[in-house]
Protein backbone atom coordinates (compact mmCIF):
# COMPACT_ATOMS: atom_id res chain seq x y z
CA UNK A 1 0.00 0.00 0.00
CA UNK A 2 1.01 3.39 -1.08
CA UNK A 3 1.31 5.70 1.82
CA UNK A 4 0.41 9.61 1.36
CA UNK A 5 0.82 12.75 3.15
CA UNK A 6 -1.72 15.38 3.43
CA UNK A 7 -0.51 18.94 4.25
CA UNK A 8 -3.43 21.66 4.88
CA UNK A 9 -3.97 23.25 7.56
CA UNK A 10 -7.58 23.61 6.74
CA UNK A 11 -9.28 19.92 8.81
CA UNK A 12 -12.08 20.11 6.33
CA UNK A 13 -10.06 19.35 3.09
CA UNK A 14 -7.98 16.83 5.05
CA UNK A 15 -10.45 15.11 6.02
CA UNK A 16 -12.09 15.15 1.95
CA UNK A 17 -8.62 14.21 0.47
CA UNK A 18 -8.29 11.47 2.84
CA UNK A 19 -11.39 9.88 2.50
CA UNK A 20 -10.52 10.35 -1.47
CA UNK A 21 -6.74 8.88 -0.99
CA UNK A 22 -8.11 5.83 0.75
CA UNK A 23 -10.47 5.28 -1.90
CA UNK A 24 -7.38 5.24 -3.91
CA UNK A 25 -5.84 2.61 -1.63
CA UNK A 26 -3.48 4.86 -0.02
CA UNK A 27 -2.60 4.98 3.70
CA UNK A 28 -2.76 8.41 4.89
CA UNK A 29 -0.75 10.53 7.21
CA UNK A 30 -2.00 14.44 7.96
CA UNK A 31 -0.10 17.60 8.71
CA UNK A 32 -1.34 20.33 9.80
CA UNK A 33 1.63 22.96 8.54
CA UNK A 34 4.85 22.67 6.36
CA UNK A 35 6.91 22.20 9.80
CA UNK A 36 4.55 19.44 11.18
CA UNK A 37 4.24 17.84 7.47
CA UNK A 38 8.69 17.93 7.74
CA UNK A 39 8.74 15.84 10.88
CA UNK A 40 6.26 13.62 9.42
CA UNK A 41 8.66 13.24 6.47
CA UNK A 42 11.47 12.52 9.38
CA UNK A 43 10.44 10.26 10.84
CA UNK A 44 8.66 8.15 7.70
CA UNK A 45 9.12 9.35 4.17
CA UNK A 46 5.80 8.97 2.20
CA UNK A 47 5.13 8.02 -1.52
CA UNK A 48 3.36 10.78 -2.23
CA UNK A 49 2.78 14.42 -0.71
CA UNK A 50 -0.12 16.54 -1.31
CA UNK A 51 0.67 20.04 -0.71
CA UNK A 52 -1.34 22.83 0.24
CA UNK A 53 0.53 26.36 -0.82
CA UNK A 54 -0.31 29.41 1.87
CA UNK A 55 -0.52 27.91 5.72
CA UNK A 56 0.85 29.65 9.06
CA UNK A 57 4.66 28.68 10.14
CA UNK A 58 6.01 27.28 7.35
CA UNK A 59 4.37 27.57 3.78
CA UNK A 60 3.98 24.93 0.94
CA UNK A 61 6.61 25.93 -0.77
CA UNK A 62 9.55 26.18 1.77
CA UNK A 63 8.00 22.91 3.30
CA UNK A 64 8.98 21.31 -0.44
CA UNK A 65 12.43 22.99 -0.84
CA UNK A 66 13.40 21.68 2.85
CA UNK A 67 11.67 17.94 2.33
CA UNK A 68 14.24 17.81 -1.13
CA UNK A 69 17.44 18.55 1.07
CA UNK A 70 16.45 16.04 3.52
CA UNK A 71 17.80 12.12 3.33
CA UNK A 72 15.30 10.25 0.34
CA UNK A 73 13.82 13.43 0.26
CA UNK A 74 14.00 13.44 -3.44
CA UNK A 75 11.96 10.33 -3.99
CA UNK A 76 8.23 11.34 -2.92
CA UNK A 77 5.61 12.51 -5.36
CA UNK A 78 4.36 16.29 -4.48
CA UNK A 79 1.13 17.32 -5.71
CA UNK A 80 0.44 20.93 -4.95
CA UNK A 81 -2.78 21.32 -4.40
CA UNK A 82 -4.27 25.03 -3.86
CA UNK A 83 -5.65 27.98 -4.44
CA UNK A 84 -2.95 29.76 -6.32
CA UNK A 85 -4.27 28.86 -9.79
CA UNK A 86 -2.21 30.94 -12.39
CA UNK A 87 0.61 30.00 -14.36
CA UNK A 88 3.41 32.17 -12.29
CA UNK A 89 2.66 30.35 -9.22
CA UNK A 90 2.43 26.90 -11.00
CA UNK A 91 6.06 27.76 -12.72
CA UNK A 92 7.03 28.73 -9.35
CA UNK A 93 6.04 25.31 -7.73
CA UNK A 94 7.58 23.19 -10.28
CA UNK A 95 10.85 24.51 -10.88
CA UNK A 96 10.54 24.12 -6.55
CA UNK A 97 10.74 20.51 -7.00
CA UNK A 98 6.62 19.91 -7.11
CA UNK A 99 5.66 17.00 -9.98
CA UNK A 100 1.83 17.56 -10.38
CA UNK A 101 -0.21 20.90 -9.59
CA UNK A 102 -3.94 20.87 -8.72
CA UNK A 103 -6.29 23.45 -8.00
CA UNK A 104 -8.85 24.66 -5.67
CA UNK A 105 -11.70 23.39 -5.41
CA UNK A 106 -10.67 19.67 -6.86
CA UNK A 107 -13.03 16.74 -6.27
CA UNK A 108 -12.37 12.47 -6.35
CA UNK A 109 -11.67 12.58 -10.25
CA UNK A 110 -9.11 15.51 -10.20
CA UNK A 111 -7.05 14.07 -7.64
CA UNK A 112 -7.37 10.90 -9.40
CA UNK A 113 -6.44 11.93 -13.12
CA UNK A 114 -3.33 13.88 -12.08
CA UNK A 115 -2.09 10.93 -9.49
CA UNK A 116 -2.40 8.58 -12.81
CA UNK A 117 -0.66 11.07 -14.64
CA UNK A 118 1.76 11.31 -11.75
CA UNK A 119 2.47 7.68 -11.88
CA UNK A 120 1.11 6.82 -8.83
CA UNK A 121 -1.71 4.66 -9.62
CA UNK B 1 -28.86 24.30 -5.57
CA UNK B 2 -30.10 22.75 -1.82
CA UNK B 3 -28.91 19.36 -0.82
CA UNK B 4 -32.62 18.33 -1.18
CA UNK B 5 -33.24 19.52 -5.00
CA UNK B 6 -29.53 17.50 -5.68
CA UNK B 7 -30.91 14.68 -4.25
CA UNK B 8 -33.80 14.77 -6.48
CA UNK B 9 -32.33 15.46 -9.32
CA UNK B 10 -29.28 12.79 -9.07
CA UNK B 11 -32.08 10.15 -8.49
CA UNK B 12 -34.75 11.44 -11.49
CA UNK B 13 -31.28 11.22 -13.97
CA UNK B 14 -30.40 7.85 -12.01
CA UNK B 15 -33.76 5.88 -12.78
CA UNK B 16 -33.31 7.54 -15.89
CA UNK B 17 -30.26 6.54 -17.40
CA UNK B 18 -28.70 4.41 -14.86
CA UNK B 19 -26.09 7.47 -13.90
CA UNK B 20 -25.05 7.82 -10.58
CA UNK B 21 -24.18 11.08 -9.02
CA UNK B 22 -22.53 11.48 -6.03
CA UNK B 23 -22.44 14.97 -4.35
CA UNK B 24 -19.17 16.35 -5.44
CA UNK B 25 -20.58 16.37 -8.36
CA UNK B 26 -22.66 19.43 -7.90
CA UNK B 27 -20.76 21.98 -9.41
CA UNK B 28 -21.37 19.47 -12.90
CA UNK B 29 -25.26 19.12 -12.14
CA UNK B 30 -25.16 23.41 -12.21
CA UNK B 31 -22.85 24.26 -15.21
CA UNK B 32 -24.86 21.12 -17.18
CA UNK B 33 -28.17 22.50 -16.13
CA UNK B 34 -28.12 26.52 -16.15
CA UNK B 35 -27.89 26.08 -20.22
CA UNK B 36 -31.17 24.14 -19.95
CA UNK B 37 -32.17 26.44 -17.76
CA UNK B 38 -31.53 29.13 -20.08
CA UNK B 39 -32.42 27.92 -23.29
CA UNK B 40 -36.27 27.81 -22.03
CA UNK B 41 -36.28 31.43 -20.81
CA UNK B 42 -36.09 30.50 -17.09
CA UNK B 43 -34.14 32.43 -14.74
CA UNK B 44 -32.12 29.96 -13.05
CA UNK B 45 -32.45 26.53 -11.65
CA UNK B 46 -35.14 26.76 -9.10
CA UNK B 47 -37.51 27.43 -11.61
CA UNK B 48 -36.16 24.58 -13.69
CA UNK B 49 -36.35 22.39 -11.23
CA UNK B 50 -39.80 23.70 -9.83
CA UNK B 51 -41.05 22.45 -13.18
CA UNK B 52 -40.23 18.97 -12.92
CA UNK B 53 -41.27 18.88 -9.33
CA UNK B 54 -44.73 20.76 -9.56
CA UNK B 55 -45.53 19.88 -13.07
CA UNK B 56 -43.35 16.42 -14.07
CA UNK B 57 -42.44 18.06 -17.17
CA UNK B 58 -41.77 15.34 -19.63
CA UNK B 59 -39.34 17.33 -21.91
CA UNK B 60 -37.74 19.01 -19.19
CA UNK B 61 -37.23 15.90 -17.42
CA UNK B 62 -35.34 14.42 -20.91
CA UNK B 63 -33.41 17.58 -21.60
CA UNK B 64 -32.30 17.15 -18.16
CA UNK B 65 -31.36 13.79 -18.50
CA UNK B 66 -29.76 14.11 -21.99
CA UNK B 67 -27.65 16.75 -20.00
CA UNK B 68 -26.08 14.91 -17.44
CA UNK B 69 -25.60 12.21 -19.59
CA UNK B 70 -23.52 13.57 -22.21
CA UNK B 71 -19.82 12.17 -21.68
CA UNK B 72 -17.94 14.18 -20.11
CA UNK B 73 -14.65 14.87 -22.06
CA UNK B 74 -11.07 14.39 -20.38
CA UNK B 75 -7.75 15.55 -21.66
CA UNK B 76 -6.00 11.97 -22.15
CA UNK B 77 -8.77 10.19 -21.34
CA UNK B 78 -7.38 6.78 -20.44
CA UNK B 79 -4.16 7.95 -20.58
CA UNK B 80 -2.47 3.93 -22.55
CA UNK B 81 -4.28 4.83 -26.07
CA UNK B 82 -2.03 8.26 -25.75
CA UNK B 83 0.92 6.14 -24.53
CA UNK B 84 0.20 3.66 -27.72
CA UNK B 85 -0.39 6.64 -29.69
CA UNK B 86 2.84 8.06 -29.04
CA UNK B 87 5.21 5.18 -28.55
CA UNK B 88 3.82 3.21 -31.44
CA UNK B 89 1.67 4.79 -33.68
CA UNK B 90 3.31 7.29 -34.72
CA UNK B 91 6.46 6.11 -35.35
CA UNK B 92 5.05 3.44 -37.88
CA UNK B 93 3.08 6.39 -39.15
CA UNK B 94 6.05 8.36 -39.60
CA UNK B 95 7.69 5.13 -41.60
CA UNK B 96 4.83 4.11 -43.62
CA UNK B 97 4.21 8.09 -44.43
CA UNK B 98 7.71 8.68 -45.49
CA UNK B 99 7.23 9.15 -49.44
CA UNK B 100 4.37 11.78 -49.11
CA UNK B 101 5.73 13.29 -45.52
CA UNK B 102 1.85 14.02 -44.72
CA UNK B 103 -0.31 11.98 -42.48
CA UNK B 104 -4.36 12.66 -41.13
CA UNK B 105 -5.72 11.55 -38.12
CA UNK B 106 -9.54 11.69 -37.17
CA UNK B 107 -11.56 11.88 -33.92
CA UNK B 108 -14.51 10.58 -34.57
CA UNK B 109 -16.73 11.73 -31.55
CA UNK B 110 -14.63 15.49 -31.08
CA UNK B 111 -16.93 16.32 -28.47
CA UNK B 112 -15.73 19.61 -27.08
CA UNK B 113 -11.90 18.83 -28.10
CA UNK B 114 -10.24 16.99 -25.29
CA UNK B 115 -9.15 14.17 -27.35
CA UNK B 116 -8.34 15.77 -30.49
CA UNK B 117 -6.25 18.84 -29.01
CA UNK B 118 -4.52 15.68 -26.29
CA UNK B 119 -3.23 13.81 -29.90
CA UNK B 120 -1.95 17.68 -31.06
CA UNK B 121 -0.15 17.68 -28.04
CA UNK B 122 1.46 14.45 -28.60
CA UNK B 123 1.99 15.18 -32.14
CA UNK B 124 3.44 18.36 -31.10
CA UNK B 125 5.85 16.91 -28.55
CA UNK B 126 7.45 14.95 -31.46
CA UNK B 127 9.16 19.03 -32.08
CA UNK B 128 11.77 18.74 -34.78
CA UNK B 129 10.99 14.95 -36.42
CA UNK B 130 8.24 16.64 -37.50
CA UNK B 131 9.65 19.66 -39.97
CA UNK B 132 8.76 19.47 -43.49
CA UNK B 133 5.47 17.34 -42.22
CA UNK B 134 2.09 18.39 -42.96
CA UNK B 135 -0.53 16.90 -40.86
CA UNK B 136 -3.62 17.53 -39.94
CA UNK B 137 -6.42 16.54 -37.39
CA UNK B 138 -9.97 15.92 -38.38
CA UNK B 139 -12.50 16.30 -35.08
CA UNK B 140 -15.87 15.69 -36.50
CA UNK B 141 -19.09 15.42 -33.79
CA UNK B 142 -22.95 15.26 -33.94
CA UNK B 143 -23.65 18.41 -32.03
CA UNK B 144 -22.69 21.84 -33.58
CA UNK B 145 -23.04 23.20 -30.07
CA UNK B 146 -20.13 20.81 -28.90
CA UNK B 147 -18.19 21.73 -31.75
CA UNK B 148 -18.56 25.55 -30.97
CA UNK B 149 -17.06 24.64 -27.89
CA UNK B 150 -13.98 22.39 -29.79
CA UNK B 151 -12.87 25.23 -31.50
CA UNK B 152 -13.15 27.92 -29.11
CA UNK B 153 -10.49 25.69 -27.45
CA UNK B 154 -11.81 27.35 -24.02
CA UNK B 155 -11.99 25.40 -20.45
CA UNK B 156 -12.92 25.67 -16.96
CA UNK B 157 -10.28 25.07 -14.51
CA UNK B 158 -12.24 22.08 -13.83
CA UNK B 159 -11.59 20.65 -17.34
CA UNK B 160 -7.87 21.57 -17.58
CA UNK B 161 -7.40 18.96 -14.77
CA UNK B 162 -9.18 15.76 -15.71
CA UNK B 163 -6.15 14.20 -17.08
CA UNK B 164 -3.72 16.86 -18.46
CA UNK B 165 -0.44 17.18 -16.83
CA UNK B 166 0.72 20.05 -16.04
CA UNK B 167 3.79 20.22 -17.65
CA UNK B 168 1.58 20.54 -20.83
CA UNK B 169 -0.53 22.77 -19.30
CA UNK B 170 1.96 25.20 -19.07
CA UNK B 171 3.20 24.72 -22.52
CA UNK B 172 -0.06 24.98 -24.62
CA UNK B 173 -2.59 26.86 -22.48
CA UNK B 174 -2.89 30.68 -20.96
CA UNK B 175 -5.30 31.84 -18.58
CA UNK B 176 -7.52 34.34 -19.64
CA UNK B 177 -10.02 35.48 -16.48
CA UNK B 178 -11.32 31.70 -14.80
CA UNK B 179 -11.25 29.94 -18.28
CA UNK B 180 -7.39 28.48 -19.93
CA UNK B 181 -7.29 28.81 -23.67
CA UNK B 182 -5.34 26.29 -25.59
CA UNK B 183 -2.99 27.86 -27.66
CA UNK B 184 -3.94 29.04 -31.37
CA UNK B 185 -0.29 26.64 -32.65
CA UNK B 186 -2.54 23.64 -31.75
CA UNK B 187 -6.06 24.87 -32.33
CA UNK B 188 -4.75 25.52 -35.86
CA UNK B 189 -3.84 21.85 -36.22
CA UNK B 190 -7.31 20.18 -35.37
CA UNK B 191 -10.32 21.20 -37.74
CA UNK B 192 -13.69 20.28 -36.64
CA UNK B 193 -16.78 19.74 -39.08
CA UNK B 194 -20.16 18.55 -37.92
CA UNK B 195 -20.90 14.85 -38.98
CA UNK B 196 -23.18 11.99 -38.06
CA UNK B 197 -21.36 8.68 -37.82
CA UNK B 198 -24.67 7.02 -39.26
CA UNK B 199 -23.92 8.62 -42.62
CA UNK B 200 -21.18 7.84 -44.96
CA UNK B 201 -17.96 9.40 -44.08
CA UNK B 202 -16.77 9.84 -47.77
CA UNK B 203 -16.28 13.62 -48.08
CA UNK B 204 -14.09 13.38 -45.06
CA UNK B 205 -11.12 11.84 -47.04
CA UNK B 206 -9.04 9.45 -46.18
CA UNK B 207 -7.27 8.50 -42.73
CA UNK B 208 -4.31 7.11 -41.42
CA UNK B 209 -5.85 6.89 -37.91
CA UNK B 210 -8.79 6.70 -36.59
CA UNK B 211 -10.05 7.56 -32.68
CA UNK B 212 -13.55 6.56 -32.30
CA UNK B 213 -13.65 5.78 -28.63
CA UNK B 214 -16.47 5.50 -26.45
CA UNK B 215 -19.16 6.23 -29.33
CA UNK B 216 -19.92 2.82 -30.43
CA UNK B 217 -21.31 1.55 -27.66
CA UNK B 218 -24.56 3.74 -27.75
CA UNK B 219 -25.60 1.84 -31.42
CA UNK B 220 -26.59 -1.79 -31.89
CA UNK B 221 -24.89 -4.67 -33.75
CA UNK B 222 -25.63 -3.96 -37.31
CA UNK B 223 -25.12 -0.38 -36.90
CA UNK B 224 -21.51 -0.23 -35.50
CA UNK B 225 -20.50 -3.11 -38.24
CA UNK B 226 -21.37 -0.26 -40.78
CA UNK B 227 -20.01 2.05 -39.74
CA UNK B 228 -16.68 0.29 -38.57
CA UNK B 229 -16.76 -0.76 -42.61
CA UNK B 230 -17.08 2.76 -43.86
CA UNK B 231 -14.33 4.11 -41.77
CA UNK B 232 -12.09 0.64 -42.90
CA UNK B 233 -12.57 2.32 -46.50
CA UNK B 234 -11.31 5.40 -45.83
CA UNK B 235 -7.62 3.85 -44.25
CA UNK B 236 -4.70 2.55 -46.38
CA UNK B 237 -3.15 -1.17 -45.38
CA UNK B 238 -0.92 0.83 -42.28
CA UNK B 239 -4.05 2.64 -40.87
CA UNK B 240 -4.53 1.92 -36.96
CA UNK B 241 -8.27 2.51 -35.81
CA UNK B 242 -8.72 3.04 -31.46
CA UNK B 243 -11.81 2.02 -30.09
CA UNK B 244 -12.78 2.43 -26.12
CA UNK B 245 -12.07 0.22 -23.37
CA UNK B 246 -15.61 -1.60 -23.27
CA UNK B 247 -15.24 -1.84 -27.31
CA UNK B 248 -14.28 -4.18 -29.86
CA UNK B 249 -14.36 -5.32 -33.69
CA UNK B 250 -14.73 -8.85 -32.59
CA UNK B 251 -17.57 -10.10 -33.85
CA UNK B 252 -18.73 -6.98 -35.32
CA UNK B 253 -16.66 -6.85 -38.32
CA UNK B 254 -13.60 -8.45 -40.53
CA UNK B 255 -12.28 -5.42 -41.63
CA UNK B 256 -10.60 -4.81 -39.00
CA UNK B 257 -8.07 -7.20 -36.84
CA UNK B 258 -6.55 -6.66 -33.05
CA UNK B 259 -3.17 -5.70 -32.76
CA UNK B 260 -1.31 -7.88 -30.12
CA UNK B 261 -0.06 -5.71 -26.89
CA UNK B 262 -1.74 -2.77 -27.80
CA UNK B 263 -5.17 -3.28 -26.35
CA UNK B 264 -8.20 -1.34 -28.35
CA UNK B 265 -6.11 -0.69 -31.30
CA UNK B 266 -7.00 -2.70 -34.49
CA UNK B 267 -5.25 -2.98 -37.90
CA UNK B 268 -6.90 -2.30 -41.41
CA UNK B 269 -7.63 -6.25 -41.98
CA UNK B 270 -6.17 -7.71 -45.55
CA UNK B 271 -7.65 -10.15 -48.08
CA UNK B 272 -5.78 -13.07 -46.10
CA UNK B 273 -7.40 -11.90 -42.32
CA UNK B 274 -10.94 -12.19 -44.00
CA UNK B 275 -11.19 -15.53 -44.53
CA UNK B 276 -12.76 -16.89 -41.01
CA UNK B 277 -10.64 -16.96 -38.23
CA UNK B 278 -10.73 -20.34 -36.06
CA UNK B 279 -13.00 -19.68 -33.01
CA UNK B 280 -11.70 -17.29 -30.61
CA UNK B 281 -10.58 -18.87 -26.96
CA UNK B 282 -12.36 -15.97 -25.10
CA UNK B 283 -15.99 -16.62 -23.91
CA UNK B 284 -16.76 -13.63 -23.94
CA UNK B 285 -15.44 -13.10 -27.70
CA UNK B 286 -17.23 -16.02 -28.38
CA UNK B 287 -20.61 -14.38 -27.43
CA UNK B 288 -19.94 -11.27 -28.93
CA UNK B 289 -19.20 -13.56 -32.13
CA UNK B 290 -22.69 -15.49 -32.02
Amino acid sequence: MKSCLIVDDSKVIRMVARKILQDLEFETVEAADGSEALDACKSQMPDAVLLDWNMPVMDGLEFLKEMRKLPGGEAPIVVFCTTENDLDHIQVAIEAGANEYIMKPFDSEIIQTKFAQAGLL
Amino acid sequence: MTPDDFDFISKLVNERSGLVLTPDKAYLLESRLMPVARKRGMKGLEELISAIRLRSEEDVIRDVTEAMTTNESFFFRDIKPFDIFREHTLPELLEACAGKKSFRVWCAAASSGQEPYSLAMVIKELGSQLDGWRYEIVGTDISTEILDKAKAGTYSQFEVQRGLPVQLLMKYFEKADDQWRISEDLRKMVQYKEFNLLEDPKALGTFDVVFCRNVLIYFDQPTKGQVLERMSALMPSHGKLFLGGAETVLGVTDKFKPISGQRGVYGVADATDAKPAPAPAAAGAQAAAS
